[in-house]
């Protein structure tokens, strides 16, 4: 039988607030153990939570920026559950009445577009974080917790059960995330757990309209892991649905290391969250001037982006959707372009060398000015520079911001092309490598790049390939 | 006279024309206390260095001239569930037994601001859960007008504290009946403020929705000069009500005439005491004689309230109490895995009236019982709320009983937990309304025991309790108002 898979995914995000969601504690990352802590966001007796302005209005503008239907009337509930890293061992979410409802987000499928539903979105306050001692948590002697992290502002977004695949679903994280980006509400930090997300997935004979059996799958800590992990546990509840067995709702955890899912507890316990209205908070109104306010307020996102990056630089989609992973990739593009009109070779040196250099390096876009990005590729179409000087000077422009145009100046980076200047490198090498003059004298025309190389790695790249190879051709004559 | 003996009022004038220092009102009420707590027990902990210190700096601004507020030097008991700084605040609970507080309660905050000096923390029921002060997990406090009874709870420690004179003012807390009901018991001046006018900040939730700090003192002028300090909108606090300041004002000149009273029919219920209702019966008259309007009003929804409380408050409370799991401060037991560890922390850390209060609220919160329980109970707290709204377009105050009895036996109800609970039917339904309500002396029972009515008004209506509070205590012409206490020096 041929199955379906069916994947729905629960999306939990760090709002970018300053202080925490009940209280003034900041937000930093990575401080000592609970040092950001105050008697609110520790839960003492006593103690009661604040709204934070700065949260509510973040999760509105996520929830414009994803179409979801914000609630003029909503509220905060206690979810009730004991564990560590929990202080009040109740969580302060949102329950029946969500901040928003619905909402959309669509994907660029390989020829088409599609649009996947959200159920809901709403606040809701982050926990602490355990710390296991040993290598996880099966297994450990004891736990320290660390409650920097507990309070945070996080919004939950709830996408109805309709992805297909692994990849769709990874699809959806990526295109959600260059949303998140284009509108400032969370630095989406997967590997620091400012993003995070779960996900339930389920076969069904294809064709059918009703949902199998579901699993949840957690820990999955990267775009490709999600796509890793989906994959994979949709093949193992494949392998047993196909041997005739059943599958059973529990939760697994995603390994990185070996490349499998294995469950995290053996028996899935009914949990009763006993929700209930929050009573120390009073319900959120929402004035509609406010909302509305902040709609007019919303950025050019990444879908309209885009299509303004196809329609305005002939790019492919494949390419405007690298350019919108995040706002200032397509910013720098645009930037550039406007002193740049080869916007062919202005891409191709964009998803080239620029990215592979910000790779490399751990850099941002922060240092590097697109304008001198742009001289720099003048200066090559020029004849100034050549091709391996331009990378290097890239490299050094994406770590200090230097400007190209005097590094060649001070450094006598330009193209050599005159004969005067090339021969005596030329006759050099000649002299230097008479096994590979034999070889091209003898017709392999492979040795007369390996005379180049040599000719290149002289000048320190500057030589002029055009005329290197006109002059080295005569010369070999 | 003795110093302890005046009231806050007196005290503060004695203070402020320099007839006598502010270390010699805190010496008084020291001593007071090391005579008569022993036997009372109504402290669990005392605090003299630090009352002494309070008084000694209060003594050294007023010499030098400063503006002092009318509180500064006037000493003060604070019931055992307000968060105080480097104090221990215990709950009167295993679980917090050894807990201290690294900030200070809203109100604590206002009081230390102008210099009153804190005579230590007192005893009440557990988590504030209880009419008795026997659910104290340290000891039961005793009746000071007879030291065989309770003194009501939860606020039975203050409540006893300012009866027996040993300290002119006291803070409680009132959920459901927890000042109004010991004041009554104890025959001094219980004042639970509007829900939201006095700041939670700090006060270790019980029940959050009706949780309310108030003031436990021997007059109506004495009230109002504390709510004074404490009332007022915090931003600390959500449900604090903007704009809910109180200016004291030294005239609590009541205007009787025409005051439109409302006699609560279910207040004068055959089974309560008849000299309680009796009082209840004169009280009415006597304003009556002063030119109000009394007529009898219903509250038809009475019974149900104290089963609509007893579901709301403890799954409040169950959820409240949730965070009391031993891995961050108090007792803590050590187990097989982190379940066993919460299990036995709770198991040996709450005692058992509490405990029974977590499980109700449960119970009350479990998925198929949400909404025949919970849910229930707060549509019956919406139609109590209504048919206040409609009294009080007809009528100013509402006048009942405090509680169905005088002070009841030490051990007499704690068997019974049913019974107890019945103690406080005076007070519940205006605690789920959210309304201000005070409980003062209305007469002295047969048995020697004071007795106490109960005024309710409008939300932020306090001053019209406290004038005709001030008007009851003027026109009084019974005895004696202050119990007896005699015991020889050391016990």
């Amino acid at each position: 039988m041929k199955y379906e898979v069916v994947i729905g995914l629960e999306i939990h995000l760090e709002l970018l607030t300053r202080s925490k969601l009940f209280c003034g504690c900041s937000t930093a990352f990575g401080l000592g153990p609970n040092t950001n802590c105050c008697p609110v966001c520790l839960g003492l007796p006593g103690s009661l939570p604040v709204f934070n302005r700065k949260a509510i209005e973040l999760a509105v503008t996520a929830a414009l920026a994803l179409k979801s239907e914000v609630q003029i009337n909503s509220r905060f509930d206690r979810k009730n559950y004991f564990y560590p890293d929990l202080p009040k061992a109740y969580q302060v979410s949102q329950y029946d009445q969500p901040l928003a409802r619905g909402g959309c987000l669509e994907i660029e499928l390989d020829k088409s577009r599609r649009k996947v539903s959200l159920e809901r979105i709403h606040l809701e306050e982050e926990a602490g974080k355990l710390v296991h001692a040993g290598e996880s948590i099966i297994g450990a002697n004891y736990s320290l917790v660390d409650y920097n992290r507990a309070g945070i502002p996080l919004l939950e977004i709830v996408t109805a059960p309709n992805l297909y695949s692994g990849h769709e679903a990874r699809l959806f994280l990526e295109e959600l995330h260059s949303v998140l980006l284009y509108c400032s509400v969370s630095d989406c930090k997967m590997e620091e757990g400012s993003l995070r997300c779960d996900a339930n997935i389920s076969l069904r004979p294809a064709g059918s309209p009703t949902l199998g059996t579901r699993t949840e799958v957690k820990n999955m800590n990267s775009f490709r892991s999600v796509e890793m992990a989906l994959e994979f546990e949709a093949k193992r509840q494949e392998s047993i649905l196909t041997a005739g067995g059943s599958i059973i709702q529990e939760t697994f955890h995603w390994d990185e290391e070996k490349k499998h899912t294995f469950p995290l507890r053996s028996k899935e316990e009914s949990s009763d969250y006993r929700y209930f209205p929050e009573p120390d908070l009073l319900p959120l109104v929402l004035e509609s001037s406010y909302v509305e306010k902040l709609a007019e307020r919303l950025p050019m996102l990444p879908q309209e982006h885009r299509l303004k990056l196809l329609d305005q630089y002939q790019l492919k989609v494949k390419e405007a959707v690298l350019l919108t992973r995040n706002r200032e990739l397509g910013d720098f593009f645009e930037t550039a372009a406007v002193s740049y009109s080869d916007y062919r070779n202005l891409i191709n040196w964009v998803q080239g060398d620029l990215l592979y250099q910000l790779r490399e390096s751990g850099r941002d876009l922060k240092k590097i000015d697109p304008r001198l990005f742009a001289e720099l590729l003048i200066m090559v179409d020029d004849g100034k520079i050549s091709r391996p000087v331009a990378k290097e000077l890239l490299a050094e422009m994406v770590q200090t911001g230097a400007d190209p145009g005097e590094m060649v100046e001070n450094r006598h980076l330009g193209l050599i092309s005159s004969r005067e200047s090339l021969m005596p490198v030329i006759e050099q090498v000649i002299l230097g490598n008479p096994d590979a003059v034999d070889n091209y004298r003898q017709g392999k025309k492979k040795a007369l790049a390996f005379l180049v190389g040599k000719v290149m790695a002289v000048t320190g790249g500057r030589a002029d390939p055009a005329e290197l190879n006109r002059l080295l051709k005569e010369k070999l004559k | 006279m003795e110093l302890f003996e005046n009231t806050a009022v007196e005290l503060s004038r004695l203070l402020r024309t320099k007839e006598v220092s502010a270390v010699d009102v805190v010496r008084s009420f020291l001593e007071r206390i090391e005579l008569l707590d022993p036997h009372l027990k109504a402290f669990i902990i005392r605090t003299p260095d630090m009352a002494f210190n309070t008084a000694k700096e209060v003594d050294n601004r007023r010499i030098r001239g400063e503006e002092m507020h009318p509180l500064a030097g006037v000493p003060v008991a604070i019931k055992d569930n307000i968060s105080t700084l480097d104090l221990p605040t215990t709950c009167a609970s295993r679980i917090l037994e050894n807990y201290i507080p690294p900030y200070d309660a809203t109100v604590i905050a206002a009081l230390k601001n102008v210099g009153m000096p804190f005579l230590g923390k007192t005893n009440m029921d557990e988590f504030a859960m209880g009419s008795s002060t026997e659910n104290s997990a340290f000891f039961p406090t005793c009746n000071p007008w007879d030291l065989s009874r309770v003194p009501g709870g939860s606020s039975g420690g203050s409540a006893a504290a300012v009866s027996a004179a040993m300290a002119p003012l006291a803070l409680g807390s009132d959920t459901g009946g927890s000042i109004r009901q010991p004041a009554s018991f104890c025959g001094v001046t219980g004042l639970r403020p509007t829900y939201g006018r006095v700041s939670r900040y700090g006060l270790v939730a019980f029940a959050s929705s009706l949780d309310q700090v108030g003031t436990i003192t021997l007059t109506a002028l004495d009230s109002a000069l504390l709510l004074s300090l404490i009332a007022g909108y915090d931003p600390l606090d959500s449900t604090s009500l903007p704009g809910s300041e109180f200016d004291y004002t030294d005239d609590l000149e009541p205007d009787i005439k025409n005051l439109r009273v409302g006699l609560i029919k279910q207040h004068l219920s055959a089974d309560f005491d008849q000299e309680v209702t009796d009082a209840v019966l004169k009280a009415a008259s006597i304003l009556e004689e002063y030119g109000a309007e009394v007529q009898e009003v219903s509250l038809p929804l009475t019974d149900y309230g104290l089963g609509a409380y007893y579901l709301i408050a403890p799954s409040e409370a169950s959820s409240n109490l949730g965070r009391y799991d031993g891995v961050r401060y108090g007792y803590a037991v050590n187990g097989e895995n982190i379940e066993d560890m919460f299990s036995r922390t709770r198991g040996e850390g709450f005692g058992p009236e509490v405990k029974r209060r977590i499980m109700i609220g449960t119970y009350a919160l479990s998925a198929g019982y949400y909404d025949a329980y919970y849910l229930q109970a707060m549509k019956v707290r919406t139609l109590i709320r209504n048919d206040y709204k409609a009294l009080f377009n007809d009528f100013d105050i509402l006048l009942g009983a405090a509680s169905p009895t005088p002070a009841f036996k030490i051990g007499e109800k704690t068997d019974d937990p049913l019974q107890m609970y019945l103690s406080d039917i005076c007070n519940i339904t205006d605690s789920l309304a959210g309304l201000p309500s005070l409980a003062v002396l209305s007469g002295i029972h047969s048995s020697g025991l004071p007795m106490g009515m109960q005024l309710t008004a409008s939300p932020m209506q306090e001053i019209m309790l406290l004038k005709t509070a001030n008007f009851f205590e003027k026109s009084r012409d019974f005895s004696p108002l202050r119990p007896v206490l005699e015991f020889s020096e050391g016990g």
